[in-house]
C-alpha cells in the first residue's frame, strides 16, 4: 500500500470536509509555506530536523501545499530581509526556526498582517505570530533515569553548547531523573561554546570520559560525542536525531526532535482557514519529543523507561515536581507543586546537588 | 602514571589536522605563495575522502581522493594567482567561499552516513606496552604521516638543493629567476603540495577525528592552520610545537571545565588563542631571527621579464 | 604554456572598466553551465541572482544595508594592505565596536538624549580601534606578526560578546535568553528612506569612500601609503616611519570596522546578541581587493558582493537552489573578477610563442 498516496487522500478528504464545514467562514487557500533555518540542512542536527518537518508537509498535504526553505541564515541583519522576502513572495505561512529570529519575525509580521508566522523557541506572540517549542526536558528526565540505572562510576559526562535556559533546564531535568533512581550520581559539565563543531564536541566528550564519566549526554548538534562514547566503549544518548547508526553499541536512546505533526497541522490549518495564533510547548504527549528505541540496556531498565515515558505523556509525572531547591538552598518549587512554564522558560539556576556554576 | 595517556591521545587527534594543513601551507608560503584558501581546501578534502571511503569501503582510496581533491582545489588557486597573476589574498578567500559551497553540494547525499573510523596501528606486543605503546605505536596512519611530513619538510628545506631553491624563490623571485630557476613552476609545485596536505587535513577530520560528513565540519581549523604557520615563523619544527600547543590547550581547557573550574566557559575557550598570541610575542622579540625566516616575497606576483 | 601574458607599457584605462564587464560575462556563461547541470532554467536563475534583488526600491535599499559594513570595513583594510599591514581581524574589531558602542546604549537604556547616538558612534570607533591597537602594539613593540595576532583576537572578541550576552548583559525581560535589552530609540540610527531599513550608516559609508579617496590622493600620509606599497625599499630610504604607518593603518581600519559593527547593532539589529556579523570582517578583505584597494572601486566591489548574497537568498526562495550553489557561484564570480584584473596590466597572447633561447 502506498503510504504517501493514502496520506494524500486523507489530507484531501480532510480538506474537503473542512471546506464543506467552514464554507464562507474563513478564506481557505493552498498553503505556501516558507522556512528559514539558522544552519545548513546538512548539519544533521537542529536545521536538518526542521527540514524533515518541512518535507512532511509536502508529503501529507500533497498539492495543497508547496514549501520553500532558506538555509544558513545568520541571526543578524539578514534574517529580517529573508523573512520579508518570503512574505513578499506569496508565502502565507512562515516558520522561523531559531530563537535569534524572534525580533525580525515580529517586525516583518507587523508589516504583513495577512501572513501567518510561526517562531520556534521564542516568547513573543502577536495575532499573526505563533510560538512553538518542544519540552525536550521530558526526554532528558527519562534519559536521566536510564543513566542513573546504568552508570557504574556514578559520573555523567554532559557536553553543553551554551548556558541558556533550554540547556540548563535539560541538565536539571536529567539530574532529577537520575537522582530519582540513584542519589549518588554526579554530573560533570563541559561547555563547548558552539552548537556545532564535531571535533570540539568530540574532544569535550573525551575529556569527560577521561575524568571518569561512563555515560555521555550532549546538548550540541553533531553525533561526535556519541561516536566517542562508542569508541571508548561507554554508553550515551543521541541528540535531535536517532543516532543509532553512529553508535550501534553505545546509544541507549535519543531525544528526537519531531516537528512533523505540528508542521503538518499548522499547514493544514492554513488550508482549512482555521489558523490562529497559539503558543505550543509540545512534549512526549504530542509526539514533538520522541524517544528513539531503547537499546543496549537490560529489559528491566527498558521497562522502567517506558513506564516513565508513559507517565510523563499522560501527565501523571512532571519532571519538575517539588520540593526542588536550587544550589543556594532556596526552595524554588514547593512540595507537591510543579514548575510553571514561565519558570521553566527562563530557568537560570541549577538544582541543588549539581556541582557547577552558571555565569551570572 | 597512565592517567595522562588518554589526554595525550586526545591532544594528538586534535592537533593532527592542524599540523597536516599547516605543513602544506608552510611549504607554499616558503616559496612565496600565500594561500588563504586552506579552509576551503580542507573541506573539499574532507568530503572527497569521506565520499570515496563511504562508496568504496576503502580508507586508502578515501585518503587518495582527499589528496587529489586538495590538489585540484589548489590548482585553481595556482592557475589564477601564478599564471594569471590574480591577487593571492583575495583569491585564497574566494577559494574558501567556493570550497564551502562545493563541499556542501557534493556532501548533501552523505549527511548522516556512518563509516568505520580509520584503524589505529596495532603491532603485537609493542602496541601493548603501557604508556608508550598506545601513544607511540597505536596511532592511525595519518598521524604518523603528519609527523613524517614535518620531518620531511624540515629536511627538504634545509638539506636538499630543491629546498634551497624553493626558499630562494620565496626570498627573491627576481634573483632566483636571474640565476635561471623557473619561479612559476616551483611555486606551482609548492602550492599543489599545500593543497594535498590541506586535503589530508580535511580527510583526517572526516575519516579519523570524527568519522562523518557534515557541512562546514572544519569549523575554522583552516584559519588556525594558517595562523600556526605565522606562529612557527616558517620553521617546520616550531609548527609541530605550535600545533601541539594549540591542541593541548584546547583539550586541557575542556578538562579544566570538566574538573569543575569555576570560570565562565567563554574565557576558558579563549585560552588557546591567547596562548598562541603570547608565545608568538615571546618568539618574535628576537627580530633578526624572524627576518631570516619570513619569505620576503610572500604574496607577491611574479612575472618573468622577457 | 598556452596562455602568455605580455606587459602593457602603462595600465590600460579601457581595461580598468572593461575587465569587470568581461568577468561578469564570463560568470554569466559559467552560471549558464552550472544551472543547466543543476537542472534549472539558467536564464531564470541568472535573472534571479542579479536582477530580481534590485528590481524595486526596497531591494535597492537592502543592497545598501548589506553593502554598508562591507564598504566601510574594506576602505580601512585597503589602506593597510597598501602599506603591507595585514589586518585580517576586522571581524573581531567589528565585534568590539558593537560591544563598546552598544554597551553605552545599554548603560543609558532609558536615555532620550540626542547625544547618545553620537557618543555611541565615537565609542564604536574607539572599541574597534582599541582591538586593533593590540596587534599594532605587539607588532611595533615586539615584532609580532599582525596576521596571527589580529586573527586570534577575533576569536577572543567574539567570545567576549558571547560572555556578555549570555551573562551580565542579558535582557532583564528576556527570560534569560542570550540577548541584551532592545536599544532605546535615542540609540538607534535614523532611517534615511521611510519604510525601508537603509540607515545613516549607509551615508557614512559614502562619506568614508570620499574621505578615503581624499586621504589617498591628496594627503601626505596617503602619498606615503602609496609609496610604501609600491616601493618599500624606497620608502625606507626616504625615511618614512614604518611604525607610524602600522599604527595609523591599524587604528584606522580597526576604527572603521568598529563603526561598522556599531551600525549593525544600532541599525538593523537594534540590540546586542551572540551573532552580529555573518563574517563581514573577512568578506571585506575580498571587497578591498575587488576594488583594487581604491575607495571608489571598493564601493562597487561591496555592492557586487552584497548583490550575490541577496541573489543567493532569492535563488533559494524562488528556485529552490541550495545555499551551497550560492557559495559555488560566488566563488566563481570572484575567480573571474580577480583573474580579469590581469588585463589592466597585461595583454593576453594565446599560443606557445614563448621566447625561445631561455632554458626553463
Amino acid at each position: 500500500m502506498n503510504v504517501r498516496f493514502m496520506k494524500r487522500t486523507m489530507a484531501a478528504m480532510m480538506a474537503v470536509g473542512a471546506l464543506a464545514a467552514g464554507a464562507g467562514a474563513a478564506q481557505a487557500e493552498d498553503a505556501k509555506v516558507g522556512f528559514i533555518y539558522v544552519g545548513p540542512i546538512g548539519d544533521h542536527g537542529w536545521s536538518y530536523r526542521h527540514d524533515i518537518g518541512r518535507l512532511a508537509i509536502e508529503e501529507a498535504l500533497g498539492d495543497k501545499a508547496t514549501t520553500t526553505y532558506v538555509e544558513s541564515v545568520p541571526e543578524g541583519a539578514d534574517a529580517e530581509r529573508v523573512i520579508r522576502q518570503l512574505a513578499q513572495t506569496g508565502h502565507n505561512l512562515i516558520f522561523t526556526t531559531s530563537f535569534g529570529f524572534m525580533n525580525p519575525t515580529l517586525k516583518v509580521a507587523e508589516q504583513f498582517p495577512d501572513v501567518k508566522f510561526e517562531h520556534a523557541t521564542g516568547f513573543k506572540r502577536t495575532d499573526n505570530v505563533s510560538t512553538y517549542a518542544a519540552r525536550f526536558y521530558e526526554g532528558r528526565y527519562i534519559a536521566g533515569v536510564i543513566a542513573g540505572k546504568m552508570t557504574k562510576s556514578n559520573i555523567i559526562g554532559y557536553v553543553g553548547s551554551f548556558p541558556i535556559p533550554e540547556v540548563v533546564r535539560g541538565i536539571n531535568s536529567f539530574m532529577l531523573g537520575a537522582w530519582s533512581v540513584n542519589p549518588d550520581v554526579q554530573v560533570k559539565i563541559v561547555w563547548a561554546n558552539t552548537w556545532y563543531d564535531p571535533g570540539k564536541e568530540g574532544d569535550a566528550a573525551k575529556a569527560l570520559i577521561d575524568q571518569g564519566a561512563d555515560i555521555m549526554v550532549q546538548h550540541t548538534d553533531s553525533p561526535a560525542p556519541l561516536q566517542v562514547a562508542e569508541n571508548r566503549g561507554i554508553l550515551g544518548f543521541g541528540q535531535a536525531s536517532d543516532m543509532i547508526k553512529f553508535a550501534p553499541k553505545a546509544q541507549m536512546s535519543a531525544i528526537v526532535d519531531n516537528w512533523d505533526k505540528y508542521y503538518v497541522a499548522r499547514a493544514q490549518a492554513i488550508v482549512d482557514g482555521t489558523w490562529e495564533s497559539i503558543d505550543t510547548w509540545g512534549g512526549i504527549n504530542t509526539g514533538m519529543v520522541e524517544m528513539a528505541p531503547y537499546t543496549n540496556i537490560p529489559d528491566d531498565v527498558k521497562a522502567m523507561a517506558e513506564e516513565i515515558e508513559a507517565k510523563i505523556a499522560s501527565g501523571e509525572l512532571h519532571p519538575f515536581t517539588g520540593p526542588i531547591y536550587d544550589q543556594a538552598g532556596e526552595l524554588r518549587i514547593a512540595e507537591g507543586a510543579v514548575a510553571d512554564d514561565g519558570m521553566l522558560l527562563g530557568m537560570d539556576w541549577y538544582v541543588k546537588g549539581i556541582d557547577a556554576e552558571l555565569p551570572k | 602514571m597512565e592517567w595522562f595517556v588518554p589526554i595525550i591521545l586526545t591532544v594528538i587527534t586534535a592537533s593532527t589536522p592542524l599540523l597536516l594543513a599547516a605543513t602544506g601551507e608552510l611549504v607554499a608560503e616558503k616559496s612565496g605563495v600565500l594561500n588563504l584558501g586552506v579552509e576551503g581546501m580542507m573541506l573539499v578534502g574532507a568530503i572527497a575522502g569521506f565520499a570515496a571511503t563511504a562508496s568504496s569501503g576503502s580508507a586508502i582510496l578515501g585518503i587518495l581522493a582527499a589528496v587529489v581533491a586538495g590538489v585540484l582545489m589548489s590548482l585553481i588557486f595556482a592557475f589564477l594567482t601564478l599564471t594569471l597573476m590574480a591577487n593571492q589574498v583575495a583569491t585564497g578567500l574566494a577559494l574558501t567561499i567556493f570550497g564551502v559551497g562545493f563541499s556542501a553540494l557534493i556532501g548533501s547525499g552523505f549527511v548522516g552516513f556512518p563509516i568505520q573510523p580509520l584503524p589505529g596501528l596495532s603491532i603485537p606486543f609493542v602496541s601493548g606496552i603501557p604508556v608508550i605503546g598506545p601513544i607511540v605505536f597505536g596511532q592511525d596512519f595519518l598521524v604518523y604521516l603528519s609527523i613524517a611530513g614535518v620531518i620531511g619538510v624540515s629536511w627538504f628545506l634545509t638539506r636538499t638543493r630543491a629546498g634551497l631553491i624553493l626558499k630562494a624563490v620565496g626570498d627573491s623571485h627576481s634573483s632566483a629567476h636571474a640565476i635561471g630557476y623557473s619561479v612559476i613552476r616551483i611555486r606551482y609545485m609548492a602550492t599543489l603540495f599545500g593543497g594535498a596536505m590541506a586535503g589530508l587535513g580535511g580527510a583526517y577530520l572526516s575519516l579519523a577525528y570524527t568519522p562523518m560528513w557534515a557541512e562546514n565540519m572544519t569549523a575554522g581549523r583552516g584559519w588556525i592552520a594558517l595562523a600556526l604557520v605565522v606562529f612557527a615563523t616558517w620553521r617546520p619544527g616550531r609548527l609541530l610545537l605550535g600545533a601541539y600547543m594549540f591542541g593541548c590547550i584546547s583539550v586541557l581547557q575542556l578538562h579544566a571545565q570538566s574538573a569543575g573550574v569555576h570560570i565562565p566557559s567563554q574565557f576558558m575557550s579563549m585560552l588557546p588563542y591567547l596562548a598562541t598570541v603570547i608565545v608568538l610575542v615571546i618568539i618574535s622579540s628576537d627580530r633578526a631571527k624572524i627576518r631570516l625566516n619570513a619569505p620576503a616575497c610572500i604574496g607577491q606576483a611574479f612575472r618573468p621579464a622577457q | 604554456m598556452l596562455i602568455r601574458l605580455e606587459p602593457r607599457r602603462q595600465h590600460s584605462q579601457a581595461m580598468v572598466y572593461l575587465s569587470p564587464v568581461l568577468a561578469i560575462i564570463l560568470t554569466l556563461m559559467a552560471g549558464m553551465v552550472i544551472f543547466s547541470i543543476m537542472g534549472k532554467d539558467p536564464l531564470r536563475a541568472l535573472h534571479t541572482f542579479f536582477i530580481l534583488p534590485v528590481n524595486n526600491i526596497y531591494g535597492i535599499t537592502e543592497l545598501f544595508v548589506k553593502a554598508t559594513p562591507l564598504v566601510i570595513i574594506a576602505i580601512g583594510l585597503a589602506m593597510g594592505f597598501r602599506a603591507n599591514v595585514w589586518n585580517i581581524g576586522a571581524e573581531g574589531q567589528l565585534t568590539m565596536g558593537a560591544i563598546f558602542g552598544g554597551g553605552l546604549a545599554l548603560l543609558f537604556h532609558d536615555s532620550t538624549s540626542v547625544f547618545l547616538l553620537p557618543a555611541m558612534l565615537v565609542m564604536g570607533a574607539l572599541g574597534g580601534a582599541f582591538w586593533a591597537a593590540i596587534p599594532a602594539w605587539l607588532r611595533t613593540r615586539f615584532n609580532a606578526n599582525e596576521i596571527l595576532t589580529s586573527l586570534m583576537l577575533t576569536y577572543v572578541g567574539v567570545l567576549v560578546l558571547s560572555y556578555l550576552v549570555h551573562g551580565p548583559w542579558r535582557s532583564p525581560d528576556g527570560f534569560n535568553f542570550p540577548e541584551s535589552r532592545p536599544f532605546p530609540a535615542a540609540a538607534l540610527l535614523p532611517v534615511i528612506y521611510d519604510g525601508t531599513r537603509v540607515h545613516l550608516g549607509s551615508l557614512i559609508a559614502l562619506l568614508a569612500v570620499v574621505g578615503g579617496w581624499i586621504l589617498l590622493s591628496k594627503s601626505v600620509i596617503g602619498f606615503q601609503l602609496r609609496v610604501v606599497g609600491k616601493a618599500p625599499q624606497a620608502a625606507r630610504h626616504v625615511g618614512f616611519r614604518q611604525k607610524r604607518m602600522v599604527w595609523f593603518t591599524l587604528l584606522l581600519s580597526g576604527g572603521l570596522a568598529g563603526l561598522a559593527g556599531l551600525f549593525e547593532v544600532a541599525g538593523p539589529i537594534g540590540q546586542l546578541q551572540p551573532q552580529i556579523s555573518p563574517g563581514y570582517g573577512f568578506t571585506a578583505i575580498i571587497v578591498a581587493f575587488l576594488g583594487r584597494l581604491h575607495p571608489v572601486g571598493i564601493l562597487f566591489g561591496g555592492l557586487i558582493m552584497a548583490l550575490t548574497y541577496l541573489g543567493g537568498e532569492l535563488a533559494q526562495i524562488m528556485m529552490g537552489l541550495p545555499n551551497a550553489v550560492t557559495g559555488l557561484f560566488q566563488g566563481i564570480l570572484l575567480f573571474f573578477l580577480l583573474a580579469c584584473d590581469v588585463l589592466t596590466k597585461y595583454r593576453v597572447r594565446f599560443g606557445s610563442a614563448a621566447p625561445k633561447g631561455r632554458a626553463a
